[in-house]
């Protein structure tokens, strides 16, 4: 883009796309801000009177918004955690010689390919149920009393099942930047007279650091959403023990047909995900610059 | 004390041997070059000292103990790699305090070390720097400085200047052979580059697809090659060779004669012969000339303000002294 005229040009070229974008994402987002502002029950066609702050203020203070906010924070922490760590360590074990690398790395990858609402399913019936799953059949062979996955510790189940999905994700990007570590620097380490640990540690680990940080900021993202897997498996409860942000507002908007409440959430977790998206950006832009 | 001694040292990947059994004797203090083309197996040899590839068969002796399957930490070798191989996020006073730190030294004792290196290196200013911000001889440096810090009792060097440019690696090469004189440790230092090894060296040992054609001084070498290869190899320009009928004159299938050690005459001499493309040096001139009968054209070096021109005419005559001869099998006679 060198010319003024040419620059000019450009912008003329990729504006119809850019409007339509902006058209895309703006239209529901100023709708939904509209909504929240209005009393707005499908239930109760009393008009749609203008009510300020007031759904913010009844969303807030609704004791299932403060289970909520805390679920959505164990639900995003615990999933990071377990993919990171997880990830860490199987990309170790990755970037091993090994019989059938190929294949091996292509299966690592599969999870990720599964549709939540399946994968789901597939862990609520088939492995944690009680009766009929795997893990029970187990614990009854073995004598044991079964654990009602979803019944006893139901936000720990969900956070495994999620960590299942998206640990190829952490897996992958991490594995990719652990390849791209020169081998030079850990034999150099390794006759500086490091040991295994000094080199995970002061080596690989900082290598590591910046797609650690490029995989949370990724996940948390996509992780403040999390919903078919609640659906599917909980409905949110028992009680509102997995009751995460996005299946509060699901069911204020789609159970109770409040729209104004509803738009209130949404806007709670538009908040909330801008303020994660910024940093992503700044990392991404960052990482794009050096 | 710093001395190495390899005994049947094999290396096989594989199927393919890439060293075949090998001895070498690389004494205290000694300042050895492992030159040879690229693929010769001169860096393996120098991993397997180092200890960071295992040896097929043999035995690695260093200061008269075995050192066969002793890890490289506790040989006490230092390495300085082509790469470099800095740590990236550590500052340059991280980077040449990590052995220390690794061998536990306390945090008073780091600072002493790296600050005298630092000296040493003329690093002092750019020791909170990270290696990102150091130019190619600075990280060159600071490698050198990871490695004097631990006061191996020999260095080894994997062509640590083929990522430099030509001055610097001119600079270099003296502050190597400088650090070299004044610590009096044992380096091994691989290249691919003869004027390096002939430069830096007290001995040379020329390898050549895994096996080693000749070990010597720079001179020996340059004086005595034991083969065409060692002749071909070392020297700048090129040795040339000449087969069939001339070399026969001489009771040999080829004969050798340094660029140096031809007359160049407008009058007469013993080969006629055409001026081809020649090189200004300033100092000298390098000419390629084309002689009646021969099959390649001949490299002759003269003096830099002769007034030769391409096609022209010249005869060359040989220093019969300088002349080398080989027989069939590319042995010196």
């Amino acid at each position: 883009m060198a010319t003024k005229a040419s620059r000019t040009a450009a912008r003329m070229m990729i504006s119809p796309s850019v409007i339509l974008l902006l058209g895309w994402m703006i239209i529901p987002l100023s709708m939904t801000i509209y909504f929240s502002f209005l009393r707005y029950n499908l239930i109760t066609p009393t008009g749609n009177p203008f009510v300020g702050w007031e759904n913010y203020y009844w969303f807030v203070t609704d004791p299932s918004f403060k289970a909520a906010m805390i679920n959505t924070l164990l639900l995003v922490g615990g999933i990071l955690l377990i993919t990171v760590i997880g990830g860490i360590l199987l990309s170790l074990l990755l970037d091993r010689p090994m019989f059938g690398q190929g294949v091996i790395r292509i299966m690592v990858i599969a999870p990720f390919f599964v549709m939540p609402t399946v994968s789901a399913l597939v862990w609520k019936n088939m492995f944690m149920n009680p009766v009929n799953g795997i893990f029970g059949q187990m614990a009854t062979g073995m004598g044991f009393e079964p654990v009602d996955f979803f019944g006893q510790i139901p936000l720990l189940s969900i956070i495994f099942i999620a960590s299942w999905q998206w640990l190829p994700f952490a897996t992958l990007i991490l594995f990719t930047a652990m390849q791209s570590l020169d081998q030079e620097q850990l034999e150099a380490a390794e006759m500086d007279g490091a040991s295994w640990s000094s080199r995970f540690w002061f080596i690989i680990l900082p290598h590591l650091a910046r797609a650690i940080t490029v995989v949370i900021l990724i996940e948390t993202i996509f992780l403040l959403s999390v919903f078919a897997e609640i659906l599917v498996t909980t409905n949110g409860g028992p009680g509102t023990a997995t009751t995460n942000l996005t299946y509060l507002i699901y069911v204020s908007s789609l159970l109770q047909f409040d729209v104004g409440m509803g738009s209130a959430g949404g806007v709670i977790a538009i908040i909330l995900a801008n303020i994660v998206a910024i940093f992503l950006m700044r990392m991404i832009g960052k990482n794009l610059d050096a | 004390m710093g001395q190495i001694t390899l005994n049947k040292v094999r290396k096989c990947f594989g199927e393919v041997e890439v060293i075949p059994p090998l001895d070498l004797e690389i004494n205290d203090g000694e300042f050895v070059v492992f030159v040879g083309p690229s693929g010769c197996g001169k860096s393996t040899l120098l991993r397997l000292i180092a200890g960071l590839e295992d040896v097929s068969d043999g035995e690695i002796r260093i200061d008269g103990a075995e050192a066969t399957d002793v890890p490289p930490a506790k040989r006490g070798l230092a390495m300085v790699f082509q790469s470099y191989a800095l740590y990236p996020h550590m500052s340059v006073r991280k980077n040449i305090a990590f052995p220390l730190r690794m061998a536990g030294l306390d945090k008073a004792a780091q600072d002493k070390k790296v600050e005298e290196a630092a000296r040493v290196l003329n690093l002092t200013d750019y020791l909170e720097r990270k290696p990102g911000q150091l130019s190619g001889g600075q990280r060159q440096r600071v490698a050198i400085g990871r490695a004097i810090v631990r006061e191996p009792a020999a260095f080894l060097f994997d062509e640590p200047l083929s990522n430099l440019d030509a001055a610097l690696r001119v600079g270099m090469r003296l502050e190597i052979s400088e650090l070299h004189k004044r610590l009096a440790t044992t380096m091994i230092y691989v290249t691919h580059d003869q004027v390096e090894a002939m430069t830096m060296a007290d001995k040379i040992v020329v390898l050549r697809a895994g096996n080693i054609e000749q070990v010597g001084s720079p001179l020996e070498l340059y004086r005595n090659p034991r083969n065409l290869f060692v002749a071909g190899f070392i020297g700048s320009p090129k040795m040339n060779f000449v087969n069939g009928q001339e070399a026969a004159k001489h009771d040999a299938h080829t004969i050798g004669i340094r660029p140096e050690h031809t007359q160049v005459s407008t009058e007469g001499g013993d080969w006629p012969g055409v001026v081809g493309v020649s090189e200004h040096l300033g100092s000298d001139t390098f000419f390629h000339v084309t002689c009646e009968g021969f099959a390649d054209p001949l490299t002759v070096r003269a003096g830099g303000e002769v007034d030769l021109h391409y096609g022209d005419k010249v005869f060359l005559t040989p220093d019969a002294a300088h002349l080398h001869r080989f027989d069939k099998e590319g042995l010196r006679l």
